[in-house]
């Protein structure tokens, strides 16, 4: 029993760490640069996509199939979903600041359309199945292999931080905060914000895509119901409970978020009669969109909130235009 | 291809150019994307919804169809009961929501994102009163009319399309012709020099927030007569929304009418030549291809 729970308890955190890593890839555009970006279910789904027909074993009713390694699909997930994320920033960094915002929505829905519609590269509704498993051989074993994904999703996670935090102390990460701040007087010490704000948007949809990756590659199957927009809203739902801006508070968000999900959830689906599922689960929804609302007014810097940063004398809000 | 898909455009066309009316003008004098604003639409159709099955409850007479029409007198009373309730609604999310970070200076971009949560929670609201299933105005049928040249059309639709027509021409007028039309483009030229030269920019703020409620509220009506009614209604329509505003030029009534009707006709173009599954992804194209052209769109003014 107790082994059992344990069991439950790494693959809980294993799940809630792959929500980590998408709020990484948020904190990157959100948090450090301060890109709005609506799509986050559509850079998840294209990374996890791509590491799925790169790394399943060749499928006749569907292109691809090339059973290459699970690195390789991760990798490949980096790479285009962080081209994607490029492609929709050179479109519209250089307007206004929610074209963006617009633009990304835009692809959240297209992207859903087509892995709902190409049906011989995605699958179609059906989504794709037999995705290898890292670990696949401990499977016999329930707590081996919960607790082998979780030390690898840890690994990642871990990895993924200290990178960051790196980043954020190095030069560029000095100057993607300055041009948050003002503008103008970074453009003024010639550092070109619409280069670093491209390059931070990309960055973080890579990472997204990894966390597609990551989290497609531990449940072994994937569908378009998966990146539907409400998994964007829990991703920002976890970045502002954690505090933008701040890494640990990311991965913090994170946990709590989806710990909080997972609970409600199961209450639900324990104590609320079955005909009635659909709509305690749409109050839920409710809960997250207001709380949403509640912190912005309230307490804008979540949780732990970005500490102080190098740069003094910070967060005066400013009023734009 | 037969010619009716010119007609299915327009009728898609003239829904999507009433919303994008509103999309617009919230646009050009608050200065922020509102996502919530498909959720309007939905509001205004639910809303309809159920005062008009109230008022039917009281006088069954109220719920016999009009000939030729599908519904009954019950709908244009709940029509306009439904404009002031979806207009006080986005008065009351302005004054909670909007109207505090305005004043607290937030930026853009927190706007844009409080948009976005409380879109989310009036969404999941509705589908927590009415629950997600389709509900109808009527289950009346109606059969379509001979229009000549290949066209046909239920005597709904041509309804619609002229309640547009007079919709679009009122808002035109109001916007060129009155005082408050004046002032409302002062402020979005410049609140702060409107402000200096005696216009209330607040009341404008909240005019514009009715003005854009009440066309959202007859837009979601017009879905819910011609399609059906869903918590998603609004939701589903938010793209074309967006790109029919932006396609039209920030700002501009007439170009997000023409903008509308334009998304609308491609939208069943593609459907014509494409198939029906990719017609979602019509609004996204047109948004790119606008964005890479002409980002200030027809009628709009440079950045």
């Amino acid at each position: 029993m107790s082994l059992d729970l344990l069991a439950y308890g790494a693959f809980f955190l294993t799940m809630a760490l792959t929500y980590a890593i998408m709020c990484l890839g948020l904190n990157i555009q959100w948090g450090q640069t301060g890109l709005f970006n609506v799509g986050i279910a559509a850079f998840v789904a294209i990374g996890a996509y791509v590491s799925a027909v790169l790394t399943t074993p060749e499928t006749p009713d569907r292109l691809g199939g090339f059973d290459l390694p699970i690195a390789v699909g991760w990798l490949g997930a980096v790479l285009v979903a962080g081209l994607a994320a490029w492609l929709v920033g050179a479109l519209t960094i250089r307007l206004r600041s929610d074209y963006l915002a617009i633009a990304t929505f835009g692809v959240a829905v297209s992207v859903q359309l087509c892995v709902l519609n190409i049906q011989p590269l995605t699958g179609g509704a059906f989504g794709i199945g037999f995705i290898p498993r890292p670990f696949g051989g401990l499977a016999a074993s329930p707590l081996a292999f919960s607790l082998a994904n979780l030390a690898l999703t840890a690994v990642v996670v871990l990895g993924l931080y200290l990178a960051l935090e790196h980043l954020a102390k190095s030069p560029w990460g000095r100057v993607l905060r300055a041009i948050r701040e003002d503008e103008i007087a970074a453009q003024a010490l010639g550092k070109r914000p619409i280069r670093f704000r491209l390059q931070a948007f990309a960055i973080g949809g890579a990472i997204m895509g990894l966390a597609g990756a990551v989290q497609g590659h531990f449940i072994g199957f994937i569908a378009p119901d998966n990146y539907l927009p409400i998994l964007t809203f829990q991703v920002w739902a976890m970045l502002i409970v954690g505090g933008s801006g701040n890494n640990r508070g990311a991965i913090l968000g994170a946990i709590l978020v989806w710990g909080l999900w997972a609970l409600t959830a199961a209450a639900v689906s324990a104590f609320v009669p079955p005909e009635q599922q659909a709509r305690a689960s749409s109050f839920q929804i409710v809960a997250i969109g207001v709380g949403l609302c509640l912190i912005l007014l309230l307490r804008p810097r979540g949780i732990i909130g970005e500490g102080r940063s190098p740069i003094a004398g910070r967060i005066k809000p400013k009023s734009e235009e | 291809m037969t010619p009716q898909f010119v007609m299915d455009g327009l009728i898609a066309g003239a829904m999507i150019g009433l919303g994008a009316i509103g999309v617009t003008l919230t646009y050009s004098i608050l200065r922020f994307a509102n996502f919530a604003h498909g959720e309007l639409l939905s509001w205004g159709a639910y809303l309809a919804m159920a005062i008009s099955g109230t008022i039917g409850m009281v006088s069954t007479t109220l719920l016999k169809p009009i000939a030729p029409f599908s519904f009954g007198w019950s709908l244009p009373i709940a029509t306009v009961l439904a404009i002031l309730l979806t207009g006080l609604l986005a008065l009351a999310v302005d004054a909670l929501l909007f109207g505090r970070l305005r004043r607290r200076g937030s930026a853009v971009i927190i706007l844009v994102m409080a948009s976005f949560g409380a879109s989310l929670a009036l969404r999941s609201l509705l589908e927590f009163i009415f629950t997600s299933k389709p509900a109808y105005f009527t289950k009346a049928l109606q059969i379509a009319i001979k229009l000549g040249g290949g066209l046909r059309a239920t005597p709904d639709q041509l309804l619609s399309l002229g309640m547009t027509l007079i919709a679009v021409i009122a808002v035109h007028l109001l916007m060129t012709r009155t005082s408050i039309g004046r002032s409302m483009r002062a402020v979005s030229e410049n609140p702060a020099l409107a402000g200096i030269a005696g216009v209330d920019v607040r009341k404008m703020i909240r005019v514009v927030w009715f003005l854009g409620a009440a066309l959202a509220c007859i837009a979601g009506i017009m879905t819910g007569l011609l399609v059906q009614i869903r918590p998603y209604l609004g939701h589903d329509l938010l793209l074309p929304l967006f790109a029919a505003a932006i396609l039209g030029g920030i700002g501009s009534v007439p170009g997000a009418m023409l903008a509308g009707l334009i998304v609308g006709l491609s939208e069943a173009l593609a459907v014509q030549l494409v198939g029906a599954e990719w017609r979602a992804a019509v609004s996204f194209v047109i948004l790119v291809i606008v964005l890479l052209v002409r980002p200030r769109g027809l009628f709009g003014r440079a950045a």
